[in-house]
């Protein structure tokens, strides 16, 4: 099995793509020459030509809307949000026309449209290139989200997205571009979206984690004393996958979630709610959600650290609420 | 001088494509529809007026050769983007009055099935995108439907329909920049009806003459009378010629001017005394029937007849679709998404 980075996972799945469908383009700012500043593009000017593959001028607005112009008119625009906080100028265009364009055309028309976005923390590129952002997007009726956690499920999500009659959102934590995975590419790979994946599996918590708190999750797992949990990285948050989690729960009675973004609005807060709604019973102890604090990405390896949810602090949290029963407070709330 | 025949719009029930193509034939159908199309926005006023209709529209009278001229110069299947003043750019394209009152009246047998309103009109057997309620939104969109072409190699152009309001904003100057890098084959049509909203473009903009900003675009433009159908349709075929050469894109500015307020509770107070006046002196409808008459197309007689012909067929039109169901509750989940999940 070839043993690939994550961009080179999504280099892979836009190229497999772009061959069996000559509908797919790619276009975003410095894409094509250039091969994407995460080099997430190597080689796909070499092999398809500047007609499908397009360098754009730096005006996320302009390109975004003319991908929602392209995806409704017959083609397959697959394009590149260099930093998720970019899209804060094309949100227009993603949440109100791209989502809106079926419902908009009485049905009659598509928009498959792949919005490609690194995001996330952990590289010191400081506050306005390190937000995740699910939350710009989350709950909006015709789009679908996915979030990568690893080369595998970079490829998979892709290949899907791209395939996928509706508008997609992917998210590429930055930090896992260079991180290598085995898997074997190909149709076995793609991954549906609204599936999550149960990656390990224990007794007494469910744990729910996404894009770079998968691998969080998992470490905080196997430094873990005296208990075990099911680990389940969600992949897509719209849809997402209620039987996956209610499952796990029914079996562990307890429920954490571990998300990179800050505490409040974030994706977890949907999760508990419905498990504490719909899987009252099922539960022996109260949800929990691990998260960020409600401050922006601070600048500097040892605050970023601090930041981010740590497998050992993950560890930690979950000891103390499997003894307790009861929720420990944040980590920040000791330090104000 | 007898009349020509018209296509007997109130027996048959055309769809959408015969009268786009009746349209592109047949210049006493041109002036017909925008006879059809000042008396159904007149209406439509009347009918929220009324209580009919909740919400808010956009009316368009003052500015129907702009939307002729554009439907008569081009084919069904180009593409055309425009806003959510879009009635009469919709009826000029061929939709219905059945579909789009429908659409305005939430009934099922709109262009959208009711779920959609007065801002939200889509056909795309004549090539009519959903319309934008953003003011600027369509402008991108539009070349990146010129992309599709581009891409495909096909000879479909696009046409962006905007107001001078949307010259201010980010996807405007986004979008022309796209088109003109990337020589696509779109057509930019500013209507510069001289209010964005309710603000004079003297209080909103540094210059009253919109092809100015073509020019930093390195974008050939063309300024035209909009009052005057035949002078828009002449200047969307040169321009839809070369977008269909490979010569990339026009930009045209139509100067022309909006009878109504921005939307139906904007009384418009704020021109100044006399304004519309002048403008009501070259009305775009009366106009284009004293040309008729004079180029001996149509007599007095004709005109009255066309005039009353599209009176009855309103009414009647009116009637079908206060009679027909509205959108129900199944419409508001069945197309939220393509796919089942």
């Amino acid at each position: 099995m070839p043993k690939l980075r994550m961009n080179q996972a999504i280099a892979l799945a836009i190229r497999e793509e772009m061959e069996r469908d000559p509908t797919v383009v790619t276009f975003g700012e410095d894409i094509a020459e250039a091969e994407g500043p995460f080099k997430t593009s190597e080689g796909l000017l070499e092999r398809f030509g500047p007609l499908r593959v397009r360098d754009t001028p730096i005006s996320e607005t302009g390109f975004l809307g003319a991908a929602v112009g392209a995806a409704v008119t017959g083609l397959r625009p697959v394009v590149e949000i260099m930093f998720v906080e970019f899209l804060g100028v094309a949100l227009d265009q993603v949440v109100t026309e791209a989502a809106m364009m079926h419902y908009l055309s009485g049905g009659r028309l598509n928009a498959p449209l792949t919005v490609r976005a690194s995001c996330g923390s952990g590289l010191g590129f400081g506050c306005q290139h390190s937000q995740t952002l699910e939350r710009w997007l989350l709950g909006t009726p015709g789009l679908k989200l996915a979030v990568a956690s690893g080369a595998r499920s970079a490829y998979g999500l892709t290949k899907a997205a791209i395939r996928d009659p509706d508008p997609v959102v992917v998210l590429e934590p930055r930090a896992l571009y260079g991180r290598r995975e085995d898997f074997e590419p190909g149709e076995d790979a793609v991954l549906p979206f609204g599936v999550g994946e149960l990656l390990a599996n224990g007794d007494d918590v469910t744990i729910v984690a996404l894009g770079q708190t998968v691998g969080i999750a998992l470490n905080a797992v196997s430094e873990a004393n005296g208990w075990s949990a099911d680990v389940i990285d969600l992949r897509t948050l719209m849809p997402w996958d209620r039987g996956i989690v209610e499952r796990s729960v029914a079996r562990t009675g307890r429920l954490v979630t571990v998300e990179e973004n800050q505490l409040t609005g974030g994706w977890g807060g949907e999760i508990v709610s419905h498990v504490a709604s719909r899987c009252y019973s099922d539960l022996r102890g109260p949800v929990m959600r691990i998260t960020a604090p409600d401050v922006h990405v601070p600048y500097g390896s040892e605050l970023e650290a601090e930041y981010l949810p740590s497998s050992p602090y993950v560890a930690k949290q979950i000891s103390e609420l499997i003894s307790t029963d009861k929720v420990p407070g944040h980590w920040w709330e000791d330090t104000r | 001088m007898s009349s020509p025949v018209l296509p007997e719009e109130t027996e048959v029930q055309l769809d959408a494509v015969s009268r786009r193509l009746a349209l592109t034939n047949d210049v006493a159908v041109r002036f017909a529809r925008m006879v059809e199309i000042r008396l159904l926005e007149d209406r439509v006023i009347d009918l929220f007026g009324e209580g009919l209709i909740p919400g808010t529209t956009h009316t368009c009278q003052g500015q129907e050769a702009v939307a002729v001229g554009i439907a008569g110069a081009t084919r069904p299947d180009d593409v055309v983007v425009c806003t959510y003043r879009g009635h009469g750019m919709a009826l000029a394209l061929g939709v219905t009055p059945d579909a789009l009152l429908g659409e305005i009246l939430g009934r099922q047998i709109g262009c959208m099935g009711g779920i959609g309103g007065s801002m939200h009109l889509s056909d795309s057997s004549v090539g009519l995108l959903p319309t934008m309620a953003i003011v600027g939104a369509g402008i991108p969109i539009a070349a990146g439907s010129a992309l599709t072409a581009q891409v495909l190699g096909s000879d479909r152009i696009s046409v962006s329909v905007f107001g001078d309001g949307s010259t201010n904003i980010g996807g405007f100057h986004e979008g022309l920049n796209l088109a003109a890098i990337w020589r696509l084959p779109v057509i930019f049509v500013c209507e510069n009806n001289l209010y964005g909203e309710y603000s004079r473009i003297d209080r909103t903009t540094p210059i009253e003459d919109l092809a100015l900003r073509a020019a930093g675009y390195a974008i050939p433009s063309e300024t035209v009378d909009g009052q005057d159908v035949d002078a828009v349709l002449s200047v969307i075929e040169r321009a839809a010629a070369r977008a269909r050469e490979g010569e990339g894109p026009t930009f045209i500015e139509a100067k022309t001017y909006r009878y109504a307020g921005h939307s139906r509770s904007d009384k418009a107070a704020y021109r100044p005394a006399g304004e519309l006046d002048s403008w009501l002196e070259r009305d775009p409808v009366r106009l284009y029937g004293e040309k008729l008459i004079a180029n001996g197309t149509l007599d007095e007689e004709g005109i009255e007849r066309i005039w009353a012909e599209q009176r009855d067929a309103l009414e009647a039109t009116l009637e079908r679709v206060l009679a027909s169901p509205r959108a129900s509750t199944a419409d508001m989940f069945t197309r939220v998404q393509a796919s089942g999940s």
